[in-house]
């Protein structure tokens, strides 16, 4: 796998665009499925009260790998991205305000990252 | 702020297209960076401008391209690189499901574009919008959710020329990686408000983590699926129990 070694090959035209148009027609579907097809009609109780928490459960699920292993760090966990991440999580909880949260996180990741320089 | 209480100015989907836009522009600092990258990479496996414009079209989105296309360099098989990237977009159904008591209402082709342009960042701006404005008509949402994506979608489009064309990604010392994460968490946390919300967050991060490792981003729904679980769950004993 180390690209000084083995030189890619270049990807075949037909492949690509296989791959992109198939990635767009079939994410479009996945998209479509419930706000297309279900569209107004009354979904049943119990799928609706799971959705009320699909915010909630999505959003963090999808944020809490990048926060303990940064990407930017090669997936070392880095203590600015982790305190900024956490002072940004305790600034939305306590002033519920998502702007005030998003400044501050920025503020203690930029502050965090030059003090570790 | 706007004046929803006024009844004349009930069904105005204008302020509401606005505040929308402002929602939606500070995306701009996360989406420009990823899709200058994205057009960095297409460029550098092999792929024309045009090429890397039409993926991020047909696509818009930046992780399932990233995913598909390095499969694809890595000499994989057509089918491996498709279904790994549609799995990849399987949270794009829960925010389809998640959204359509709010937007359901809205005629077939406004749901269809929508559809199209169901993104991470304007689920997120949306779904704390309508729930935060129950009052919102089924225009007004859907108003809002195309003035979060104005700013947001085209510039996804751009900057995948741009980095294609000049061949270099924002400088990292930025850390614009983390605005997202920033972002994200700052959006829902003021989400958390009862006890079965909390728990909901607490079993999808434990869970998203335990699991980082599983291919197809695999992880991720069963977090997200078993947090939904827990919190309906709680939800339902508390209200049994009342």
């Amino acid at each position: 796998m180390s690209p000084e070694t083995a030189p890619l090959a270049a990807i075949e035209t037909a492949d690509l665009w296989i791959v992109m148009l198939g990635l767009g027609i079939g994410s479009f579907l996945l998209r479509f499925a419930f706000l297309g097809l279900v569209g107004n009609r009354q979904m049943p109780e119990w799928l609706l009260r799971h959705l009320r928490y699909t915010p909630v459960a999505v959003l963090p699920a999808l944020v809490a790998p990048l926060v303990v292993w940064p990407s930017a760090t090669g997936g070392d966990l880095d203590p600015a991205r982790l305190t900024a991440a956490l002072v940004t999580l305790v600034l939305g909880v306590w002033l519920r305000r998502t702007m005030l949260a998003i400044l501050g996180g920025l503020a203690v990741l930029y502050l965090m990252l030059w003090m570790l320089g | 702020m706007t004046s929803y209480a006024d009844p004349s100015a009930q069904a105005s989907t204008r302020p509401v297209f606005f505040q929308g836009l402002r929602d939606g522009a500070p995306f701009l600092l996360v989406v420009s960076p990823f899709a200058m990258l994205f057009g960095v990479v297409a460029t550098e496996a092999g792929l024309t401008v045009y090429e890397a414009l039409v993926y991020s079209i047909a696509v818009i989105a930046g992780a399932s391209q990233f995913a598909s296309l390095q499969l694809l360099r890595d000499g994989a098989p057509v089918v491996v690189a498709l279904v790994s990237a549609l799995a990849v977009n399987l949270r794009m159904a829960m925010y389809s499901a998640s959204l359509t008591p709010y937007l359901g209402d809205a005629p077939l082709w406004k749901r269809a574009v929508a559809a199209y342009f169901l993104v991470d960042q304007s689920y997120a701006c949306s779904i704390v919008a309508f729930e935060k404005h129950r009052e919102w008509s089924t225009a007004q949402r859907m108003a809002y959710f195309f003035g979060v994506i104005l700013p947001i979608c085209p510039m996804w489009y751009a900057m995948t020329v741009v980095g294609a064309l000049v061949g270099s990604a924002i400088p990292p010392e930025l850390a614009l990686d983390f605005a997202l994460p920033i972002t994200f968490i700052a959006m829902v946390s003021p989400m958390l408000l009862t006890k079965a919300q909390m728990m909901a967050a607490g079993v999808a991060i434990l869970l998203a983590l335990v699991f980082a490792g599983l291919p197809y981003n695999l992880g991720l729904l069963i977090a997200a699926l078993a947090g939904m679980m827990t919190g309906a769950a709680l939800e339902k004993r508390l209200e049994d129990r009342s």
